[in-house]
């Protein structure tokens, strides 16, 4: 009898919601009619204290996590470490320490509210905030009233797990820079909109008649306004373009100053003389538009460049150091010498490389390999920094600490894709080269053929045609877009840094793929199951006394089924429980730990499951079941995976694991067989990827090649593709590189995203014919001559607010409709 | 239209109160942060 189960997330028709999370769950059937049901006890545990502290409010939020709560149920000890208080912690005045604390899990606006609520929730903390773009909360407490480790761990148990806020100095600068920006924004506007109305009053004055003396009164207040305007916020243009000029490039802000610089003096002279157009209007009002548009690129561009700094703190920043007489003390973990030993206890995170001395121990090390399965580890094997001890305290003789621990090397990789990655070239920007070209180019023409009837109308023709061609609409009309198609996509749970991401990813070439946690669900599933129905609730008797992934996979598989009790359970480790159930001895294992204590019984004829684990269940000496396990595939991986090969990506599967599981789970996915990579460690990932990307060729359009990962061990392939996307759920590390971080669950997101980009590309292109419309009727008016100021003053606005309708209004990212 | 001449100054000496304003603003880190404020308000107690 066979049972192959499908795999599918386990939700039967009569799931709940959980009271703290509002994930779908399954009641518990323990008796008890309780209102509130929890997926996790970790769900509990953070319920309990929101409204042991009056703030139950938080569970009337109609936005919420959607996410389980994971406190890694650290310690924190390290916080209150003298080198973690040195390097991070500000006293002020009257005693108060302040931190900056970056945080895990913020996304909405429930987050904020709760975490600045943690006053309440700890004593001794005065002050907490939230910057929710950044994840960045600032804590102000009383050191002598509470320690901030205890901080760090409430904030863990409400599942925003705390790290030290690295990026402080960057931060400041970009602070200082952005500060700069608005101000220029905001003497530009004031400036610009006083001289509209100026010249509304002025061109109010020429159809009916205004005397001289208002005349001259308003010409010079334009004048005056003007000055300021461009020697303040239009400074940037003038210095860009000569930068530009020196280096022998054709930028955009040529023809921009060139345009400020003769609308001005010309506008100048004509109000000396008193007689003829001033151009004022448009000079200011193209100082503006212009600097706001900049404005949103900046903003959406930094958002990238942010990547690898916010790289948080994978590792302990101390470790417990054994002294010459047998006892330990707590010191940073850079300064730990090579060949000394340290300790680790179970449930911490080993802080640096070095070799078992002695204790035996299960390593989790998904953070380095990506692995989901523990490893098990005794005296002599070698252990890396950043994989969390399970089980039991571990010894360890140092090897490498510091910048030379493979972690350090990892992310140093990080860094180094990251710088390497060539910027991209910006559709607007490739179009504004040639733009300015042919603009100086038709100026020289107007000037030619009009200089040669009358000087004075050539000089205004020339100025008009430089004015009413300037690339305005132009330079908002991709910025615009872009920033409307990532706020939409954010609300649609995909978050995008940066707008020449969407550019880029309209361009498929590659898609590699990670398989654990990516194509699959990332954690042990029961796949098959052979045996009879009525031993489950046996097997669960044994299993629930365990903390093994194999004991929490049979738990998930059988949801609804009551665990009879156990009256002995031994533990083996790497090997399986024995124990007492029902009056009968039962055994549950892996096949070489059953067949070691049951040499002479039968096995059943099974089918083969090659890829899987198996685990042997034994009653009373005859071996009678077996079930199998494996990390199932996510139910809409084949679906999205063959949409967004029709639409032109090619796909790559990239593992760290072995050939039998990738081979099997390319092969269900569809991937060619030479497009499948096995036992692939952080560092070749890497490789393979930026082999593509500079496969990919260079040139202002290059195939996208875009890596989709989860763990810490992409992260650096995540950083040398051309798009990196981190998945839900994936280490925040990776989401902290990556360019696109997905909130919803499942590969059907990636088939949104490319839908999204295709949208918001023609978008784009829209807005960038419209600006060249109203270009070029402006170029064939000007050159002609038959532009006035008028209608200089009223093309120019009326072309860049049809840009702004059509970015707002273009329809790029649905929201999620389930 | 001499009245042009306070009415247009005093018009300037406002625009100057309201921008040196907006600039003191921008330089005491109002507009920092610009996405946490507009969250956080309408999450006020109840």
């Amino acid at each position: 009898m066979a049972t192959l189960l499908a795999p599918s997330p386990t939700t039967s028709a009569t799931t709940v919601a959980c009271a703290h999370c509002g994930l779908q769950t399954q009641p518990a059937d323990d008796g008890c009619n309780t209102t509130d049901v929890f997926c996790c006890s970790a769900c509990a545990t953070a319920f309990a204290m929101i409204h042991e502290h009056g703030l139950g409010a938080y569970h009337r939020f109609a936005e919420r996590r959607g996410a389980a709560v994971r406190p890694t149920g650290r310690a924190f000890a390290d916080f209150d470490h003298e080198a973690f208080q040195s390097r991070y912690v500000t006293h002020d005045a009257v005693g108060l320490a302040h931190v900056a604390l970056a945080l895990e899990g913020v996304h909405c606006a429930s987050c904020v509210w709760l975490i600045e609520r943690v006053p309440l929730l700890v004593t001794g903390v005065a002050r907490a905030e939230l910057d929710v773009r950044l994840s960045r909360a600032s804590v102000t407490w009383d050191p002598r009233a509470t320690p901030l480790s205890e901080i760090a761990h409430t904030l863990d148990a409400l599942g925003y797990t705390p790290h030290p806020y690295r990026g402080g100095e960057r931060a400041a600068l970009r602070q200082r820079e952005d500060r700069a920006m608005l101000v220029r924004i905001g003497v530009a506007g004031a400036i610009a909109t006083n001289v509209m109305l100026v010249a509304l009053a002025l061109y109010a004055g020429e159809l009916n008649t205004m005397d001289a003396g208002s005349l001259a009164l308003f010409r010079w207040i334009s004048l005056g306004l003007t000055i300021p305007a461009l020697l303040w916020p239009g400074r940037v243009f003038f210095t860009s373009a000569w930068a530009a000029l020196r280096a022998g490039m054709m930028h955009m802000d040529v023809p921009i100053a060139l345009a400020l610089a003769a609308g001005a003096t010309r506008g100048a002279i004509n109000t000396i003389s008193g007689s003829g157009p001033i151009y004022f209007d448009g000079v200011c009002a193209l100082i503006f538009l212009l600097l706001v548009g900049r404005f949103l690129q900046a903003r959406g561009q930094r958002a990238a460049t942010d990547a690898t700094e916010q790289l948080f703190a994978l590792t302990p920043a101390t470790a417990r150091l054994r002294q010459a007489d047998d006892t330990y003390l707590d010191v940073p973990a850079d300064a730990v010498p090579i060949g000394s030993v340290i300790s680790v206890h179970a449930g911490e995170t080993i802080p640096v490389d070095g070799e078992v001395l002695s204790g035996h121990s299960t390593l989790n090390r998904a953070i380095l390999t990506g692995e989901s399965a523990d490893v098990h580890v005794a005296v002599g094997d070698t252990v890396y920094a950043g994989t969390l001890n399970r089980t039991a305290a571990l010894q360890v003789t140092v090897r490498a600490s510091g910048d030379d621990r493979r972690i350090a090397r990892i992310l140093a990789q990080v860094d180094e894709s990251a710088r390497r990655r060539a910027p991209v070239v910006l559709l607007a920007d490739r179009l504004a080269s040639r733009v300015v070209a042919v603009v100086l180019v038709l100026a020289v023409i107007t000037f030619t053929i009009w200089f040669r009837r009358d000087s004075t109308a050539a000089w205004d023709h020339v100025i008009a045609l430089l004015i009413v061609t300037c690339p305005c609409a132009l330079a908002l009309a991709t910025p615009l877009a872009m920033s409307a198609a990532v706020g939409r996509a954010a609300r649609a749970g995909i978050y995008v840094k940066g707008g020449d991401t969407l550019e880029s990813l309209s361009r498929p070439g590659w898609l590699v793929l990670d398989k654990t946690g990516t194509l699959t669900m990332g954690q042990t599933t029961l796949v098959s199951w052979d045996g009879d129905a009525t031993l489950q609730s046996m097997i669960l008797a044994l299993e629930s006394t365990s903390t093994h992934p194999i004991a929490a996979g049979f738990r998930r598989a059988w949801p609804d089924v009551r665990a009879d009790s156990a009256d002995i359970a031994t533990h083996t480790i790497g090997g399986g429980i024995t124990g007492v159930v029902r009056g009968q001895r039962m055994t549950i294992g892996s096949p070489r730990f059953i067949a070691a204590r049951l040499p002479d019984a039968a096995w059943p004829a099974w089918p083969d499951t090659e890829g899987y684990t198996p685990v042997i269940i034994a009653v009373d000496g005859a071996v009678v079941a077996r079930a199998t396990f494996g990390d199932a595939i996510r139910p809409d991986a084949a679906a999205s995976l063959a949409t967004l090969r029709a639409r032109g990506w090619r796909t790559m599967l990239l593992s760290g694991d072995a050939a039998s599981v990738s081979n099997r789970v390319g092969a269900a996915l569809g991937f060619a067989p030479d497009c499948i990579v096995s036992d692939a460690g952080p560092e070749e990932k890497a490789a393979r990827v930026h082999a593509l990307v500079t496969a990919a060729g260079g040139g202002p359009t290059p195939p996208c090649v875009a890596m989709v990962g989860d763990g810490v061990n992409d992260a650096a392939a995540i950083a040398a593709a051309t798009v990196g996307i981190g998945v839900h759920g994936g280490a925040e590390a990776s989401l902290a590189t990556a360019d696109v971080a997905m909130t919803r669950d499942g590969l059907a997101a990636l088939v949104a995203l490319d839908d999204g980009a295709r949208r918001s590309m023609r978008v784009i292109r829209r807005n960038i014919i419209y600006a060249f419309s109203y270009n070029t009727i402006g170029v064939v008016l000007a050159m002609s001559g038959h532009i006035t100021p008028l209608v200089a003053a009223i093309m120019m606005p009326v072309s860049s607010l049809t840009v702004v309708l059509g970015s707002w209004l273009g329809t790029t990212f649905t929201p999620e409709s389930a | 239209m001499s009245v042009l001449f306070v009415v247009v100054p005093l018009a300037l000496v406002i625009v100057g109160v309201a921008l040196g304003g907006y600039l003191w603003a921008v330089r005491s880190g109002q507009m920092d942060d610009l996405e946490t404020p507009g969250v956080r308000v309408i999450r006020d107690d109840e």
